[in-house]
Order: structure tokens, then sequence, then C-alpha cells
């Protein structure tokens, strides 16, 4: 299918949208009253969509029947990693002005950044085993064993937007809520493979 | 199976490979286009632009502080102002909204006339006054003061308003009157996260009298000498400057003069993370946070917090001998 290749553009450049707006406007001065807020704000919450829906390529593949959609993983995970690279300059940067011992002080006084910083280090073995080589070298079965700590990381970027709000958890808990549904999902999944339903549930045509 | 002769199609129907390939560049691009597009407009949705200013009423007659005795008495403060844009589209105002940003749309239309102010409790003359007449109380003065919010971003802000001490005075608190409480107006009908929403309600604050008698702390009417917009807490807020910016509640319907110690709206919340002195201390770090440094807003780097807020020598003695780690 030459299609697909197509459709990778489309979801590369559209996953490159929100860094061209706010690029944007940083050049023109529009990031709002506290940029660095915004940025830092906006960074981490990219990079959770994407970590989600990164996620959700799997269980819609299995649930819809439709395979190919399997083909943008790869890509949207690589966009989490991404966008939590730039979550994480924001914060080395602005925050820090790039000092190591401050930043080491800081990291070990507030948990919600270690939690934070840790699911984002997990992301970097999973960017740099992305390729098609790694899965060869790792074998098919290894390599999908530590791709699940995908998960793991989505559930420490959840855990660290909801310890840092002050009383409002209304937006963690909707990212919560559909991380739950998409491990839900899994499960289910996988229980519906082992037990194969009765054949009368089969539709004939 | 027919098979047809090749003459049946005239060379001239079959579609030329270009003019094909053609439409087939033109539906991608179209349809690229299309997503981009929506993506784009996706992000904006979230992340709408500022609403232009809205006019507010010009405060006649502002005194501004004297010169020589401003800097001593910490009534303004040599350092840039923060833009009016800026103090009116970045606001702590859960009542409206829990997104700073959004406040100054949720707020738009709030309607604060009438309005009164009750002032009761261990007082002589216990009062209800009308907004109009609070006004009126005392001469309306500038004060430019750094305002620091407990999130670790600050502004600096030039104030319209009289001294709170002012007010006390009016109604003559008794000798048993030891604090001062503070209590926002509650109306779920013109303050949506009324409803539910992510705090007890209404909002409530307070002070110690000596720190309420304090002439730092003020009554705020205005800003940038026009009456204080909706998201800023109008008609009436306490600024206490030397505080973390959540002791300076906002649209104030009463003020008591108590014995005890009143509850205070974040304390109740999260009694380990916010005391009742809530005084501005880069020594004494929130448990989530540090409060070593903070972000003047609009600028990339981060700068020292100040002890008080740097009004350490107007108000340090209020603290002399209590233990700043233990009452934060």
């Amino acid at each position: 299918m030459k299609e697909i290749k197509f459709y990778k553009v489309v979801v590369f450049i559209n996953s490159l949208v929100p860094l061209s707006l706010i690029a944007w406007d940083w050049y023109r001065k529009q990031l709002g009253v506290n940029p660095v807020e915004f940025l830092t704000r906006t960074t981490g919450m990219l990079t959770l969509i994407f970590l989600l829906v990164s996620l959700a390529v799997t269980p819609l593949r299995k649930i819809s029947g439709v395979q190919w959609i399997i083909q943008f993983r790869r890509m949207l995970g690589l966009y989490a990693f991404f966008y939590g690279f730039l979550h994480f300059m924001t914060y080395i940067w602005f925050d820090r002005q790039f000092h190591l011992r401050s930043t080491v002080q800081d990291v070990y006084a507030r948990p919600f950044i270690a939690i934070g910083m840790l699911s984002f280090f997990l992301m970097i073995p999973l960017a740099i085993t992305s390729t098609k080589g790694w899965i060869k070298r790792l074998g098919g079965k290894r390599w999908a064993l530590l791709h699940k700590l995908a998960y793991v990381s989505a559930i420490g970027g959840v855990v660290h937007f909801w310890m840092l709000v002050k009383s409002d958890t209304r937006l963690p808990i909707k990212f919560a809520f559909a991380l739950a549904l998409l491990l839900g999902s899994r499960f289910v999944i996988q229980n519906m493979k082992k037990k194969p339903p009765p054949r009368t549930i089969i539709p004939t045509t | 199976m027919v098979i047809k002769k090749p003459s049946d199609i005239k060379s001239s129907e079959i579609t030329d490979k270009k003019v094909y390939l053609a439409r087939r560049t033109f539906m991608r691009g179209a349809l690229l286009t299309a997503t981009t597009v929506t993506t784009g407009y996706l992000y904006r949705y979230l992340n709408p632009p500022t609403l232009p200013r809205i006019e507010g009423a010009k405060i006649a007659d502002v005194v501004k502080p004297a010169p020589e005795q401003a800097a001593s008495s910490g009534f303004t403060v040599n350092e840039k102002l923060t833009p009016f844009e800026s103090i009116t589209n970045y606001n702590n105002f859960y009542e409206f909204t829990t997104d700073k940003r959004d406040v100054a749309r949720v707020s738009r239309g709030f309607v604060s006339r009438p309005w009164s102010v009750a002032v009761e409790g261990l007082v002589n003359k216990p009062k209800v006054f009308d907004i109009d007449d609070l006004l009126k109380l005392a001469p309306q003065e500038e004060r430019i003061y750094r305002f620091r919010c407990v999130e670790g971003w600050s502004m600096v802000i030039p104030w319209v308003g009289f001294p709170l001490s002012k007010l006390l005075e009016a109604v003559e608190p008794n000798s048993s009157a030891r604090y001062v409480a503070f209590e926002t107006l509650y109306d779920p009908k013109r303050f949506p996260e009324q409803n539910g929403g992510s705090l007890d309600w209404p909002y409530v604050e307070g002070l110690r009298m000596d720190e309420a008698m304090h002439p730092l702390a003020i009554l705020a009417t205005g800003l940038y000498g026009e009456a204080l917009p909706p998201q800023d807490g109008a008609p009436i807020r306490l600024i206490v400057p030397w505080k973390y910016g959540f002791k300076s509640i906002k649209s104030i319907v009463k003020i008591s003069l108590v014995r005890d110690q009143p509850k205070t709206t974040w304390n109740i919340q999260a009694p380990s993370e916010y005391g009742f002195y809530s005084n501005v201390n880069p020594n004494v770090d929130h448990p989530r946070w540090s409060q070593a440094t903070e972000t003047r807003v609009g600028e990339y780097s981060r700068r020292d917090t100040l002890l008080f807020n740097g009004y350490a020598e107007q108000v340090g003695q209020l603290y002399s001998d209590m233990d700043l780690r233990v009452n934060f």
C-alpha cells in the first residue's frame, strides 16, 4: 500500500502543528502572560496526549480489525518522546538555568519532578530501540516486553500531573481515566484471545 | 466473457495519466491542508488569545505616596510595573475557573453593583457599608506593591485603595478582638465554580489584628487608576503584600472581628501546605515546590524570592518572637 506512506506524512505534519504554533507565538511574543509556565504546561500536555494516543493504537487495531493503523504507532511514540524532551528542556533551561546542582537538589526536594523525570528517562530506551534493526536484535517478544515500559511511563506522567495541581484534579482525572481504559482494554483483549468465543456468536456473513 | 475490441474505447476518452496523477496530488494536498488547518484550529481553541481590554472606570483623586516616605514605608517599589494586560489575564480566582488564563473571559459581565460589605463581630459600631460609602471612607491612595503567588510567579502592581486600619477604626474593635476574618461573596449564579468546584465555599481568609492594622495592609478598589476588574476581585479586595497572593482575598462581602484564629480556605484544603500566616519566605519551602526563587511574569529566568516579599523592614517586627518554620 503506497497510500500508507502519504498518510504517515499527514500524521507527521499534523503532529508538528502544535510545535510550529508555539514557535510562531514565541517569535511574535504571544505566548501569554507567563511564557515559561505556558511552555512547560503545553509541552507536558502534548507529551501525555501523544503517549496516550500511541498506546491507543494497539487496542484500536484489535477492536476495529483495521490492521494498518499499527504503522503510525512508532511515529506517535517518538513524538511523545520528542515533546517530553522539550518539556524536560523547559525545566532544565528556564526553571534551573542549566544548573546541575540545583537541578539535583530540586528533583530530590520535589517528588513530582522526580516522577516526571523518571517517566521521561524511561522513554529513552524505547526511542532508541524503536528501529527495525533493534526489533530484530532483541527479538519480537523481548522487544514487545521492553516496550510495555510505555505504560509505566504514561502512568508516571499522569501521576506527575496529578501531584502538581493544587486542588482542581478534574483534568488529571480525565487523563487517568483514559489511561485506565487503555490498560483495561488490553486485559479484556488478552482474555478474549485465550478463550475463543463460542462458534454461535461468530457472525455467519 | 465478452472481449471488447480496443476500438470501442476511443483513445480520447482514456484519462491521461498526467491528469490522473494531478488529481491524486490535488486530493492529497487537500487532505493534508484540511487536517493541518483543523489541528491548528484545535490548538488555538484550546489556547485562545487574550480578549481585548475593557476600559474600567477611572478613579478620581488618587493620592500618590510622598516620595520622601515612599521608599521607607514600602508604599511604592522602584521596579518595572507589570503591564495591565498581564495583571488582568493571569488570575487565580477559583470561583470563576481554575484556568488562570481563562478567568478574564469567564468573569466578563460580573456585576459588582450594588455591593455591600458587612463589618461586624467584636466591635462597638457594627455596620453594613455600601461600596460607594466605603470608597469615600478614606482618600484613595496609590500603592505599588510586589505580588508573589505561592505557585512561584510574581508581579509588580500599582493598586489603588486605602488602609484596612481606616475601616477597622471606623467600627471600633473592642479589646477582645484578636483576629480579623474575611469572606468572599457566595453566589453560585455569579460564580459558576461555586456549584461544586474544588474548594469549600465561600472563600475565607484571616489576619491577626496587628497584621490587619499594619499600614501596608490595604483594601484595594482599583489598579492602574481604574476600578478593579472582576478577575482581580471587584469591587473590593484585600492586599497584604508580604504574604502569598491567596491571603489577599477578593470580592469581599463580610469582615468579622473575632477572638480566635479564623479558618482559612487553603488551610482547610491542605493544612500541611498552607499555613495561617503564609508569609512569603524563601527559606520555608512549600511541600511540593521550592519557594527560594520566583518568575516575574514575562521573564525567562528566575529571581531570588525576598523574605516577607521584600517588606521585612516594615513587617519583620510583627513576627520577631515566632518560629517561621512552625508558623508557616
